[in-house]
């Protein structure tokens, strides 16, 4: 696929390198040509430098025969007038644009072939106050993502001594907890993926990935660990975009105090929020934190524009105490540092972003995919289309479907139902399949079982 | 650096690189000249080198860094040259010593041209064969070929492919992938010579001879199957054509395939190094003309006009045919051509020398000098179309500049160490150096005279200048090699 990427930030440098590493046709559009030089050095893509919404840049980047335009400037202006060339021009098929005000955002009618032409909105902000917002909902979890609409939801956790499982193997789940279905499809034991089989034993600091209903979470959850109560303290550290929305979801379940250093920045948030205590000061000022009562606080989670100040903030919360500590990391080489450290969860926005952006860089009928462990391995939600005639996977038992090595179907919802996948599910048209992909280079494979044949019109 | 990778790598490409050693088998099969196991055994010692170095390390799939994209051209090149001259050494005829082999052998990878052979046209076909599709080899080289085919090169692709290509300026890629880029290079190249072949051809050489000058000319390499190169046909039209072929070879591929991916011949009017190489070729064709009109050589031959182009344009692109001996001509004329190599055909090209662009580019920022000395004050860019050319390639451009004149006056030293009269040591170097292939005084025939040392000492100079200086010499500092 011919992929053009305006903007060599954070993201587009992450979805650059994703994408170009998938065989795709990548050419990054940047103002910046440092960025660029380090970009072309380290992936096989090509760069054009200049002003990406100008027609002249995108013309020189092969927009005439691109098959997707992904605008991440860090300007919205720019990449919703990027977009609108793209599609006047050279009439781009599919055009992505990062927009991250929220005065944008709620005119909808804004987007669309009339005005702005956009075929896909991605605010990063909102991926992201989302993601924190499961896993505050979710005390033990350490990634949360949702299926069809929310039916069903794939949830990693570590396994801890104290789980009624731990040492145990997988199938003994159906008689500690009968009548609730749940499917686990991965386990990854000190980094190397494991492949679940019904007599794989849990061993303890597994990371184990299940899907299950929402409603059955909790319960699956407590037998791999033993379980958190219920969060009610939850610290923000910087009152950002994210901070506020974070703020804004959170604050009539739990009992919420941001952090924030700018005197007009707490002024507008002391307007604009209801029940949240708004504190001015710095988050790494340890008396601050202790007159707050860190050590009874069950989330501090911070979420400044700084990761350093993050990091710093998170550990230092941690060490006095407080329950669970998440910090937000945009910088991909400090997320695989504090893995394992004292910060409880990484949280990149990047990963947030790119599963959203990848949805619609998939081919077949792809409704989501989320990436997961920083991008090592995938969850993917495709719709089966056609028939038992035009399509590989339709009025098919799970296990004849070729699926490639490392995959594995894990759930399958249609219409309203959710079914856990086991060897006597047949496939039939119109349903959701919820697979989990754990080498990438077999993505290309899924993709194509999902396409429908030639001859199905 | 990654050790492993790097034979890895290096394997393969020696076990590429063997391919070249089947095609003559077969040109020996149709003529019955006696050197079948001559390549035969070539070929085996060479796909087994590759495949000890490729075997072992099979499993290695690191990364490539810049420098191990270093360490692998030259240890590639290097181990080519000699891996190509076994053929030239093994062969009963010509009877060759290891150091006229390694000579002829880089002479044709490099498409330098110069031979130590003295009478070509007793060889026997398939060694002839050879010894032209040496210089199809190595016109646009078996790194760019592995770097189209091998897809698992990755992004150590692009190393390779950076170190390879010729002209300062090598950030621009033609298309997203560098498979694609390397992909379009060669189909290119290998168009242009079958068309070339084709054209001969139909011109009137054999099969065999059409073949063996579009790899030389292509290439621009310029070693012929004859003694008296493409004198030997004495047909203005061959000449014709053959100038065509060797200025197209003498432009960029790269607006070779920009032009014709958009199907629009302005793209060459458009290009600055194009549209400056025309304007040196006028000029040296006027200087060339007028200079032979002066001393009333042109009434002494009526195709005069024809074959003083042929010469011009061969030995301007670096390819080095003759047509006459022209180092008979006013003294003036020999030397002055012989100069023209020193800058060559356009970056991106299968020709040797400075490279038009890198000649450009110094050119403008003399001219940049002189107008800050009348304005001290004023700000001047110094640009290529409208595109502001960065400090980055300037410093690069002079810093070649610096290595070639100090390379040359090091190996000219050496040369004249035994004793070879200077203009003969200073053609030869000056021939060597830009990939050329004729020389002046006692080696306007052929190279054989020289001293086994000079021999070894032009084979260097010709690598120099292939891989223009800085991927080699870079390989000699100390700090490459420290951690």
């Amino acid at each position: 696929m011919k992929i053009i990427i305006l903007g060599a930030g954070q993201v587009g440098t992450a979805l650059a390198e994703h994408l170009s590493k998938e065989n795709n046709d990548v050419t990054v559009v940047d103002i910046v040509p440092e960025r660029l030089r380090a970009l072309q050095e380290h992936f096989d893509l090509r760069t054009v430098c200049g002003p990406a919404s100008y027609p002249s840049t995108l013309m020189s980047a092969g927009a005439e025969d691109a098959d997707m335009l992904i605008a991440v400037t860090n300007s919205d202006e720019c990449n919703m007038v990027a977009c609108q060339a793209a599609y006047t021009l050279f009439k781009t098929p599919t055009k992505i644009a990062r927009v991250r005000s929220s005065h944008y955002m709620v005119y909808e009618e804004l987007f669309g072939n009339e005005a702005f032409a956009v075929d896909v909105l991605i605010s990063p902000d909102h991926l992201v106050m989302q993601h924190i917002k499961r896993l505050i909902e979710n005390p033990d979890a350490l990634q949360v993502v949702n299926f069809a609409k929310g039916k069903v939801q794939l949830v990693a956790v570590r396994a801890f001594y104290g789980g009624l499982l731990v040492g145990h193997t997988l199938d003994e789940m159906k008689e500690v907890l009968p009548g609730v279905e749940t499917k686990v499809v991965a386990i990854f034991r000190r980094n190397k993926s494991l492949v679940p089989m019904p007599k794989t034993i849990i061993e303890p600091d597994d990371e184990i990935f299940f899907l299950a209903t929402p409603a059955d979470i909790l319960a699956v959850m407590g037998k791999y660990r033993h379980l958190d109560k219920p969060y009610k303290n939850v610290i923000l550290a910087g009152g950002g975009n994210i901070g506020f929305r974070l703020a804004q979801a959170l604050e009539n379940q739990y009992h919420v105090k941001i952090i924030e250093n700018s005197r007009a920045r707490t002024e507008f948030l002391s307007e604009e929020l209801e029940n949240t205590t708004i504190l001015l000061g710095d988050a790494a000022d340890k008396t601050l934190l202790l007159d707050e009562n860190i050590q009874s606080t069950d989330v501090f989670c911070s979420v400044t524009q700084f990761d350093e100040a993050n990091i710093m903030s998170a550990i230092l919360a941690k060490r006095l105490g407080a329950h669970r500590v998440m910090a937000l990391i945009n910088r991909p080489a400090y997320v695989d540092l504090v893995d394992g450290s004292e910060i409880d969860i990484a949280i990149s926005p990047q990963q947030a972003s790119l599963g959203a952006l990848l949805t619609h860089v998939r081919r077949g009928d792809v409704v989501s995919v989320h990436s997961l462990r920083r991008g090592a391995a995938e969850a993917i939600e495709a719709v089966a289309h056609g028939d038992q005639t035009s399509s590989q996977v339709i009025g098919k038992k799970i296990p004849d479907i070729p699926l490639p090595k490392g995959t594995t179907i894990g759930a399958i919802v249609r219409g309203s139902k959710v079914i856990l996948a086991h060897e006597n599910c047949t496939i039939e048209p119109e349903d959701h399949v919820i697979l989990f992909v754990l080498d990438k280079q077999k993505i290309r494979e899924v993709e194509r079982l999902f396409q429908v044949g030639a001859t199905y019109i | 650096m990654h050790l492993t990778t790097i034979f890895r790598i290096l394997g393969l490409f020696l076990l590429l690189g063997s391919l070249m050693l089947i095609p003559p088998m077969f040109v020996e099969q149709w003529y019955l000249d006696g050197s079948l196991k001559v390549f035969v055994i070539s070929f085996l010692f060479m796909s087994f080198c590759g495949l000890i170095t490729w075997f072992p390390f099979r499993q290695h799939k690191q990364e490539l860094c810049t420098r191990d994209g270093f360490v692998i051209v030259v240890l590639f090149w290097v181990v080519l040259c000699f891996m190509g001259a076994v053929p030239f050494w093994l062969a009963p005829s010509p009877n060759m010593s290891f150091a006229d082999a390694i000579f002829e052998a880089v002479s044709g990878f490099t498409t330098t041209g110069s031979s130590v052979i003295p009478h070509v046209d007793d060889l026997p076909h398939s060694i002839l064969y050879y010894r032209q599709q040496l210089q199809f080899v190595g016109g646009i080289s078996i790194i760019i070929l592995g770097v189209a085919i091998l897809p698992m090169l990755g992004i150590g692709g692009m190393q390779l492919f950076r170190t390879e290509m010729t002209g300062p300026i090598k950030d621009d890629k033609l298309t997203p992938r560098i498979t694609q880029t390397a992909k379009a290079i060669w189909v290119i190249y290998v168009g242009i010579t079958i068309l070339c072949a084709l054209s001969y051809w139909a011109g009137g050489m054999s099969l065999f001879d059409a073949i063996g000058y579009s790899y030389a000319t292509v290439a621009t390499g310029g070693m012929a199957t004859h003694d008296l190169s493409m004198g030997y046909f004495d047909s203005p039209m061959l000449q014709i054509i053959s100038i065509i072929f060797m200025f197209l070879s003498a432009i960029s591929f790269n607006l070779h395939f920009i032009a014709l991916r958009s199907k629009k011949i302005g793209f060459y009017a458009a290009d600055p190094e194009f549209r400056a190489f025309i304007k040196l070729l006028l000029i040296y064709i006027l200087i060339v003309w007028g200079m032979l009109v002066l001393t009333g050589e042109h009434s002494k031959n009526e195709n005069l006009f024809i074959e003083s182009l042929f010469t011009l344009v061969s030995i301007c692109t670096t390819t080095g045919f003759v047509s006459t001996n022209f180092s008979a001509w006013p003294y003036f004329l020999p030397l002055m051509m012989l100069f023209t190599a020193i800058i060559g055909g356009c970056s991106g090209s299968t020709t040797g020398g400075l490279k038009v662009i890198r000649v450009l580019l110094l050119q403008k920022q003399s001219v940049r000098e002189v107008n800050r000395l009348i304005h001290p004050y004023a700000q001047y860019a110094i640009t290529l179309g409208d595109i502001k050319v960065s400090n980055k390639v300037l410093d690069a451009v002079w810093g070649f500049l610096a290595l070639y004149f100090v390379s040359f006056t090091v190996l000219l030293l050496l040369l004249l160490i035994s004793n070879v009269d200077l203009l003969t040591a200073y053609s030869a170097l000056l021939t060597c150096i830009s990939n050329t292939g004729p020389g002046l005084g006692s080696i306007s025939n052929h190279f054989g005279d020289l001293s086994d040392f000079n021999k070894w000492v032009l084979s260097f100079a010709m690598l120099l200048g292939r891989l223009e200086f800085f991927t080699i010499l870079v390989v000699f500092v100390p700090a490459f090699w420290r951690n």
